[in-house]
């Protein structure tokens, strides 16, 4: 069986079932009710599970269970010093590390925070906070967000951060300094000529595990790769039907795998053509591949965000699932060759993780 | 002591209780005690930097006021969700 944690603006929908047998999931809870669940994942690592809560009462937390079906506690120590101006307002993403008890929680306005006891609190990467540009970075349409947190399999001292809209960010020393990695992409939303070092909105980043030096990348316009560890990037978005998307994820077994669901544009962010299509890889961006069968192609126009895709497994019998705005959410247990849905009518769909 | 009153899910969040007893000379000084009392709910309230978050509302006797304002022995404060902050 599967399990599926789908974070919606209106809670946490906890789904089981089997991609096998093509029919919906069952609902095995609803947490979180009337909240903006930004995020949920389980901790492969501890089986704990954690989930991103906005309140718009009173705010931005990161929860924890043992069991999404009962008690959520909150985490601690999420927030700005009291010094700054800045105020926590999301939580985007959280990822487990490459050591035990290491987590990192991505955050709006931009930020990365560290825990070392798998979740329970949390501290604030200073070194990223105190870049000099940081009172010049600006917002991309969803927030100015930490969203992608690419860890190097085996090495906790090696990081890649995106973020929307100052670009991808390379650490090799667990955080302790950061340098800009952006050689390659092309702003076509500023002027020619203009400065683009941090004006760069990266809308989600994802790395190989079997070639860690391998990236891909969805930009505000564009498909990249980069095959240095995000030094720099190489555009592989022909054969698209456009370049514009937030969701993507890759084949953890296929380094030259990389699955997107591309949308119009950043003035008509649905999908395109009325036809819900995800796009793969297998090629790493030489050539691309719509994997259709079993969604909506006529008069769908969806918008999935930026975590609402999610791969479970590897290898021919990968799991694929995604949910759109429109609260419905599809699956996939042969990578992508068909389709079912997974569970119609939820809320507006943020996040897709599986268990 | 002041008294405050919580419900769901503050009231949750301070072991369940209803009304909180808490002696301090401002409604900062007495959520700031709040939390430190219940360290779960850190944040809830007030923001990282002290204040009132801009959808909860906090009465003393009746009268709306922000962290500021002080807080006499005998008042009865509650701590309420705000109209405006729930999500569409």
């Amino acid at each position: 069986m599967t399990e599926l944690l789908v974070g919606t603006r209106k809670g946490l929908f906890v789904l089981e079932g089997d991609a096998g047998s093509e029919k919906p999931f069952e609902m095995k809870a609803r947490a979180f009710p009337g909240n903006v669940v930004e995020f949920a994942i389980r901790d492969p690592r501890t089986g704990t599970y954690f989930a991103s809560v906005t309140s718009g009462h009173y705010g931005p937390r990161v929860m924890h269970a043992a069991d999404p079906t009962g008690e959520w506690e909150p985490t601690t120590g999420l927030g700005y010093p009291e010094d700054d101006e800045w105020t926590l307002e999301r939580i985007w993403a959280i990822e487990p590390g490459e050591a035990d008890g290491l987590m990192y929680a991505g955050v709006a306005p931009a930020g990365l925070f560290t825990s070392t006891d798998g979740g329970m609190t949390w501290e604030l990467n200073r070194a990223l906070f105190a870049q000099p540009t940081r009172k010049d970075w600006q917002p991309g349409a969803g927030g100015l967000c930490l969203h992608s947190i690419a860890t190097w399999p085996g090495d906790p001292s090696r990081l890649a951060l995106g973020i929307s809209a100052v670009g991808v960010w390379l650490s090799d020393d667990g955080g302790a300094s950061w340098r800009h990695g952006n050689e390659g992409l092309v702003p076509r939303y500023l002027p020619e000529g203009a400065d683009g070092t941090i004006d760069l909105c990266v809308h989600n980043m994802h790395r190989a595990p079997l070639r860690p030096e391998r990236l891909f990348m969805q930009f505000h316009g564009g498909v990249y790769r980069s095959d240095d560890a995000g030094e720099t990037w190489i555009p592989i978005m022909d054969g698209l039907p456009a370049d514009f998307g937030f969701p993507m994820v890759i084949d953890p077994s296929d380094p030259d795998s990389a699955f997107v669901i591309p949308m119009i544009g950043d003035d008509d962010r649905v999908t395109v053509d009325g036809r819900v299509r995800v796009y793969g890889t297998r090629d790493a961006g030489e050539t691309w591949t719509a994997l259709a069968d079993g969604l909506p192609q006529e008069d769908a126009y969806l918008t999935i965000l930026r975590q609402a895709f999610a791969a479970d497994g590897q290898g021919p019998g990968m799991g694929l699932y995604f949910g759109a705005t429109s609260g419905d959410v599809f699956g996939s247990g042969d990578a992508g060759a068909t389709w079912f849905s997974v569970r119609e009518r939820l809320a507006p769909v943020n996040s897709v993780r599986v268990s | 002591m002041a008294t405050v009153k919580l419900r769901a899910p503050l009231k949750d969040l301070a072991g369940g209780n209803r009304e909180v007893s808490i002696d301090a000379g401002s409604v900062g000084e007495v959520l700031k005690e709040l939390e430190r009392q219940h360290p779960r709910m850190v944040g809830w309230v007030l923001d990282e930097h002290g204040h009132v978050r801009p959808h909860v509302n906090v009465f003393v006797d009746g009268e709306r006021v922000r962290e500021d304002a002080a807080v006499a022995r005998s008042a009865t404060i509650h701590v309420l969700p705000s109209i405006s902050g729930g999500c569409a």
